[in-house]
């Protein structure tokens, strides 16, 4: 009993510290509720108009977004992209003087065929989602990832950019107007307040997904037969990401958005930078983690989350009722080694328990990153692009570069020595597993001249099946390791074969007229001579 | 506080010389907590069931934060310990929120529960 007592006194003096809550850093008076960064602590109030002035402030410091544009905003229901969708909702719905100016719309993108979900379940977590966005009058656009086997091949080419990119705040001026101009050549009679109207009383009847559900079992099947023939988990998240990408590009392009913002957060940015530099993608750094990624030309992604992280996030969603649904995806409960992607997720966020400015830091190196844009010149020819993630080919270096000295390493590494008719250039010694013999005829090869039956050139053209095309030499680096993971190339969607094939036709057919075609340089010098003589 | 408002003491004994500034003590029966595991699939940890409401026993000394992570691995977690407790303390990228403000502010491990407690963990580990 005394002990009892004892024990509850000096409780007593214990427990009175513990209750001394911290003040807020910026009101000064309220307590504080909840600690960012290293050790702001803020109270409620406070940290609702930091949050809200952060997202107006990351778009107005970077203006990319014009006043009536058409702004597709790519909600996968997660903490981040709910958040961002709330932020919209609260810019739009301000009677301030600097209220945003765009038009929104909604899209979701329902994977559950490719992480193995049930039917019963993905119209659970859709009608969940759609409530949601019902609630907000925006038009929305509930895509299943099965369309994405349905797509055209035009999705795959960069489309040319509306406008000029403006280069300093001053000209944003022009741009907007130039940008308003080509509206109204467009349509006339649409105006801003109209087209708002307009949108708002179609968003309750139109959607792309009505109640039937227009997937069938044989896509699902389909689409599951694409995800089983990737072997690893890190090649499958690598192509769910540009499968999603693909849809999403395309649903802006018919739909007429000429921007995507994405809910990527700041510590899923600085998981995702470290992520692409294992996976072979640091060429196209700057553009996956940067503010505005204009690789598709007419289509622009913007992310407007990027400078939140997702412990803010999380705060405000809980703190503010910001409904989201969690839908499980490919690596839900998968162990820490699973995939390069969890496990630099693991990494950062162990790292950043015990140094909590990890993830600020790599926010602010990634920051730093531009591309040096080649100068652009009209004739730069689609090949050059990679066929799946549309960035720039990194893969067409000259003899001596790094790639080449991983190539050549691979070739000696293999159990029989080169083929016939072997080369630095080509990929892949004849020594591979056997899988159909006939995909691997070109596949292995690299040039038509080792493995194929029927010699010439042309032959694995349209008269053999398309899924003969050597995808590697249209392919990223990074990309060629997602595909080298696949066992049937043929189960990838229609549109990138026949895009693959396509381009390779061309590539093909310029080589063997490349003789007689003149240089720009040549056509120049052509001139001159004639007009000085 | 007053006395009454800790009279959940379900032995029924009524400690007279507890002061009346006390807060909650743990040590004089069971203390009444909502755990919440929200947000982020945390749930699925826990049989995708979002809210409970859970009664700690008896116990002499108080409850404190490691002693729930403790309690919670070996009474509610159904699958995977791993994914929620590492160690000593949770598993980084989880929130946790007690009474809705951040456990950093009380101490984190270190904080003593009381009752009627709303505990929240977040998982911050998916997407969005």
């Amino acid at each position: 009993m005394c002990q009892v007592d004892e024990e509850y006194n000096g409780q007593l003096e214990h427990r009175v510290t513990p209750r001394v809550s911290k003040k807020c850093v910026k009101c000064k008076e309220n307590a504080a509720v909840l600690i960012i960064r290293a050790g702001d602590a803020f109270c409620r109030g406070c940290f609702k108009e930091y949050f809200i002035h952060k997202f107006r402030a990351m778009l107005g410091k970077n203006r990319v977004i014009f006043p009536g544009e058409k702004v597709l905003l790519a909600v996968s229901g997660g903490p981040a992209s709910s958040s961002m969708l709330s932020q919209v909702q609260e810019g739009l719905s301000r009677d301030a003087p600097k209220k945003l100016r765009f038009v929104p719309g909604i899209i979701y993108i329902d994977e559950g065929g490719a992480s193995g979900q049930s039917m019963e379940e993905r119209e659970r977590a859709v009608a969940q989602l759609e409530s949601v966005f019902r609630a907000t009058n925006y038009h929305y656009h509930i895509v299943h990832l099965e369309q994405v086997l349905s797509l055209p091949s035009s999705v795959l080419e960069a489309g040319s950019s509306a406008t000029e990119k403006p280069q300093t705040g001053s000209s944003y001026k022009a741009a907007v107007d130039q940008f308003i101009q080509t509206r109204k050549n467009q349509h006339p009679d649409l105006s801003v307040e109209n087209a708002q109207s307009h949108l708002s009383s179609l968003s309750m009847q139109e959607v792309e997904h009505g109640g039937t559900s227009p997937i069938t079992p044989e896509q699902t099947q389909a689409l599951q037969r694409l995800f089983a023939s990737v072997r690893t988990l890190t090649a499958k998240e690598d192509l769910l990401h540009t499968l999603r990408q693909h849809l999403i590009l395309h649903t802006a392009r018919t739909q007429g958005y000429t921007k995507v913002m994405m809910g990527d957060s700041c510590s899923r940015l600085a998981i995702k930078l470290l992520s692409n530099i294992s996976l072979g993608r640091g060429a196209s750094l700057a553009t996956d983690t940067g503010f505005s990624d204009p690789r598709y030309g007419d289509v622009v992604i913007v992310r407007p989350m990027r400078d939140y992280s997702s412990k803010e996030i999380a705060y405000y969603n809980r703190m503010f009722d910001i409904p989201s649904v969690f839908i499980p995806g490919l690596d839900t409960k998968a162990q820490d080694k699973a995939s390069i992607q969890h496990l630099t997720e693991s990494f950062v966020t162990k790292l950043q328990t015990d140094f909590p400015s990890t993830v600020s830091t790599i926010y602010r190196t990634s920051e730093k990153l531009h591309t040096a844009c080649p100068p652009q010149n009209t004739n730069t020819q689609p090949s050059a692009k990679c066929l799946l993630c549309v960035c720039a080919l990194d893969t067409k270096l000259e003899e001596f570069s790094a790639y080449q000295a991983t190539l050549i390493s691979e070739q000696l590494s293999q159990r029989r020595g080169p083929g016939p008719g072997f080369t630095p250039g080509t990929a892949a010694a004849p020594g591979l597993p056997p899988a159909s013999s006939a995909s691997q005829c070109c596949y292995s090869g690299g040039g038509q001249h080792q493995g194929c039956m029927t010699g010439e050139g042309g032959c694995c053209s349209s008269a053999k099946e398309p899924e003969t095309v050597d995808l590697k030499s249209l392919l990223c680096y990074s990309c060629r390791l997602t595909i080298k993971d696949m066992t049937a190339e043929d189960a990838l969607p229609q549109y990138i074969l026949s895009e693959a094939e396509r381009r390779k036709r061309r590539s093909q057919m310029r080589e063997e007229i490349s003789e007689f075609l003149l240089d720009e340089e040549e056509d120049e010098a052509i001139l001159r001579v004639n007009g000085s003589l | 506080m007053s006395i009454e408002t800790r009279m959940h003491i379900m032995n029924g004994k009524t400690r007279s010389h507890l002061i009346s500034t006390s807060q909650q003590s743990g040590q004089a029966g069971m203390l009444f907590k909502q755990l919440e595991t929200d947000w982020g699939g945390a749930e699925l940890l826990f049989g995708s069931v979002k809210e409970h409401h859970v009664t700690l026993p008896n116990q002499s000394e108080p409850w404190d934060m490691k002693q729930l992570l403790v309690w919670i691995r070996g009474n509610m977690l159904k699958e995977r310990p791993e994914l929620f407790v590492q160690g000593d303390t949770v598993r980084p990228g989880i929130l946790v929120l007690i009474n809705d403000a951040d456990w950093e502010l009380m101490g984190e491990l270190e904080y003593e529960l009381q009752d009627k407690d709303n505990v929240v963990f977040i998982s911050t580990l998916h997407g969005g």
